[in-house]
């Protein structure tokens, strides 16, 4: 167990380390970032100056390997844009995104996972058919499609619900229901399929045969085994939707990370993009990796593989 | 199903409902919503750049100057009046019965700390093109100024009654350049009241307002949101969270119902096509005048104006915006015509055609309209769409034969921030013609408005003449409000909300 999560925690630490790099080197791609910075009525001096004030005439290598030991310290440098260190602006805008994630991946496990097992006790019916045609539309629709038709119809037609901003806690329904419901397809069907192996299992036929009841053998016996893969990917779906919220962020005018993300490359602020690249990778990354343990501590089998 | 599809989608089902349900108009609280699609920064004028802050600071604070958005005359603001002493010195008579927000008195310590403060570039002022003229200022009187320039500059007015406001020296000593960003404290109509860095601000009504030519607001209060994306400002606007959104796309503003406003002006910015004249990216087709007007008639103009921009843009035929000082358009005018497009070519030695490449930046479906034009005509482009500052950094290198490209001027009234920065010799400069350079520098440096006009004239007459440019075309952008609201659009594209009321 030592060994493999060693092995894991190594290779995590290199899916880092390749990010960043990626991370840093993209920005360079979309040209001389002392140009996009200085604007469009900027002089040949002005860029000038801007390249020598953040150091972009240095070595490529250079400028890597200094941003990499700050941040590893957590300094990110000031932001382009905002002029504030770049760490304080990502502690004031996860707040938001933290509390939309939570929200979102327990509406999805909410709602999957009693799907899943719905699905799993009426295997090929139309319920199964049903609930897979529900799930499966989560992961086809785009979120901001989805998310501008929630808008429509509850904050346009019927005026229940406000369409952007994070004043209540009403202003976090539609941005949750948009996140979770694409989370749901992976949850639900990992569910049934969990399930539908468990309920095949000779302990669930003896729990039938000694004449418990469906309720206590589906929610007791079945699907306490069948869920533990589903908490690890739900974990790694929490990685995911605290980077991939982006455009629900955007929809709903939440000033989230995703949100930061998302002014910052619109306005060429390089460190703040390269640190929220960093950040949400990482966040990913320890996710995976947690999920990895835990599944190999709760199927020893996987760590022989 | 497109994105540009989907807008238009979602805009029609909303005029739908939007004849169903009336507008929410915060009329009843006095208080005007306003949302806004940029994040501000910081609310320190000499830090944030965007639009927004320029919008933003026309409210909280003034300027000595005024220039009146319907006559296009500079008037006294924070100064009574102003004059030239010679060609690099202006002096300020300044008004004695003006208050800051927080009751500190206004004075020429204030004008004489503010514009030594933000002249050294030490102290880094974002767009430093707006204040690296300012040589000094010194107090000449409690309520005199005067200012140095370092070099003849004309625009110096309009920089005088635009970006360049005044701060009170006192507070600013005391919370420095973030603490005015994070507490900003003005002259102006309007006073923020509430803070919610980057996305929410209340403005009140500046009950000490002085008599200036901005007048007393009518509004109350001013609620300003942060929405950035475009279709939920729609739906805030048709659900009644808030009164006021701009730059919505023509195709989208069309389908409003009844109950809301769509007010359509130009804006300063131009669209172009620049071609190297020069021969700077090497032996190219572009540097023969006859190809370059084959491509001038072969531009269908008016129906890429008609058809896709819309609104009150129009066709440009000289290389500046018309309002701009010294933008003449007594130049010569290429038609639509494709029939001697073609007979161009084929005297430049190209029967079958060529094939030259093409750069674009920004709005691909104006670019892919005219890629349709050339090729009717035999002209078939290598066509490269990249990010602004990719294309800039090719641009500058001199690599570039012929791209598509749009110009702001800054907002800046005056034919030095467009011509004169294409065509004076630097980096963005494909022509290297020297009659035009002499002209422009001859007008740059001069205050004498009819010796400039005469020189712009020449210039821009010779540009047009050699076909360096191809002017496309002006852009314009709509507001859409309330019909409750009173509001005028101006093409310098800053809402006035002081000047706006109620019905």
């Amino acid at each position: 167990m030592f060994i493999y999560t060693l092995k894991r925690l190594l290779l995590a630490v290199l899916v880092a380390v390749t990010v960043s790099f990626i991370s840093f080197s993209l920005l360079f791609l979309a040209g001389d970032p002392a140009i996009a910075m200085a604007g469009e009525g900027a002089t040949e001096q002005d860029i000038e100056a801007i390249r020598s004030l953040y150091g972009f005439n240095r070595p490529f290598v250079i400028q890597y390997l200094d941003w990499l030991l700050r941040a590893v310290s957590g300094d990110f440098g000031d932001s382009f844009y905002f002029k504030t260190p770049v760490i304080d602006l990502i502690a004031a805008h996860l707040p938001v995104t933290m509390t939309l994630g939570v929200l979102a991946i327990t509406f999805a496990l909410c709602v999957a996972v009693p799907l899943g097992v719905l699905a799993a006790t009426r295997p090929n019916s139309f319920v199964d058919r049903l609930c897979l045609f529900f799930s499966v539309m989560g992961q086809a629709m785009p979120s901001f499609w989805f998310g501008l038709v929630l808008i429509m119809i509850f904050s346009i037609w019927f005026r229940l619900l406000p369409a952007s901003g994070a004043d209540t806690w009403k202003h976090f329904v539609l941005p949750t229901i948009v996140l979770g419901y694409y989370a749901m397809p992976a949850i639900m069907r990992l569910t049934r399929a969990g399930m539908l192996e468990v309920l095949s299992a000779d302990y669930i036929r003896t729990a039938r045969a000694k004449g418990l009841s469906q309720n206590k053998i589906l929610f007791k016996h079945a699907l306490r085994n069948a869920i533990i893969p589903v908490v690890s990917l739900a974990a790694v779906q929490l990685g995911f939707m605290l980077g991939g919220s982006i455009v629900v962020e955007s929809i709903f005018a939440l000033h989230g990370a995703g949100f930061l993300a998302w002014e910052s490359i619109a306005r060429n602020d390089f460190p703040t993009i390269q640190a929220l690249i960093l950040v949400f990778s990482m966040f990913y990354i320890v996710f995976t990796f947690c999920a990895d343990v835990a599944n190999a501590w709760l199927d020893p089998r996987m760590r022989v593989n | 199903m497109s994105s540009r599809n989907l807008l238009t989608t979602f805009a029609a089902a909303a005029m739908l409902t939007s004849t169903a349900f009336p507008s929410w108009a915060d009329k009843a609280t006095d208080t005007l919503r306003v949302a806004f699609p940029k994040q501000l920064e910081s609310l320190n004028p000499y830090v944030a750049t965007a639009r927004e802050m320029v919008v933003m600071a026309r409210h909280v604070w003034d300027g000595l100057l005024y220039r009146d958005p319907n006559t296009g005359e500079y008037l006294g603001n924070l100064a009574k009046s102003f004059q030239w002493v010679d060609e690099t010195t202006l002096e300020f008579e300044l008004r004695e019965d003006v208050v800051f927000h927080n009751g500190e008195a206004f004075d020429a310590d204030d004008v004489v700390f503010t514009l030594n403060w933000i002249a050294e570039p030490a102290n880094g002022v974002s767009n430093q093109s707006t204040v690296n003229w300012i040589d000094s200022a010194e107090k000449t009187g409690p309520y005199a100024v005067r200012l140095k320039l370092k070099k003849v500059f004309p625009a110096a007015l309009e920089y005088l009654s635009g970006p360049i406001v005044m701060f009170p020296k006192e507070y600013f000593n005391e919370v420095g350049p973030v603490g005015m960003g994070l507490e900003p404290v003005g002259t102006g109509p309007y006073r923020i009241v509430e803070v919610e860095p980057g996305s929410r601000y209340v403005l009140e009504r500046n009950e000490n307002y002085f008599a200036g030519p901005k007048g007393t607001p009518a509004i109350n209060k001013i609620v300003w949101k942060t929405i950035p994306e475009r279709n939920t400002q729609f739906a805030e606007l048709l659900s009644g969270g808030i009164d006021w959104i701009w730059q919505i796309p023509a195709d989208q503003a069309e389908q409003l119902g009844y109950g809301y406003t769509v007010a359509n002006e130009p804006t300063m910015r131009v669209g172009y096509l620049s071609f190297d004249a020069a021969g700077r990216s090497g032996d190219n087709p572009l540097t023969d005048f006859r190809v370059r007007k084959a491509i001038a008639h072969a531009i269908h103009r008016e129906a890429i104006v008609d058809e896709l921009l819309k609104g009150k843009s129009k066709v440009l035929h000289s290389a500046c915006f018309p309002s701009q000082l010294g933008c003449s358009e007594n130049v010569v005018n290429y038609d639509y015509d494709p029939e001697r497009a073609r007979q161009l070519l084929t005297e430049a030695g190209y029967p079958d055609g060529l094939t030259i490449p093409f750069y674009a930046y920004r709005d691909r479906e104006y670019a892919e309209a005219m890629i349709g034009n050339l090729a009717s005509v035999g002209i078939t482009v290598d066509f490269s769409y990249m990010k602004y500052a990719a294309l800039r950094d090719l641009d500058h290198s001199g690599e570039i034969p012929f791209k598509f490209m749009t110009w702001g001027s800054n907002s800046i009234n005056d034919v030095s921030a467009i011509t004169s920065h294409f065509f004076r010799k630097g980096k963005d400069d494909y022509a290297l013609d020297d009659d035009v350079a002499d002209w422009l520098e001859a007008a740059d440096n001069s205050i004498d408005v009819e010796l400039r006009t005469a020189n712009y004239e020449q210039a821009l007459k010779k540009i047009a003449d050699e076909i360096y440019w191809l002017p496309l075309w002006s852009y314009n952008t709509n507001y859409v409000y309330i019909n409750e609201l009173e509001f005028k659009p101006y093409p310098d594209e800053i809402p006035r909300f002081y000047a706006a009321s109620w019905k």
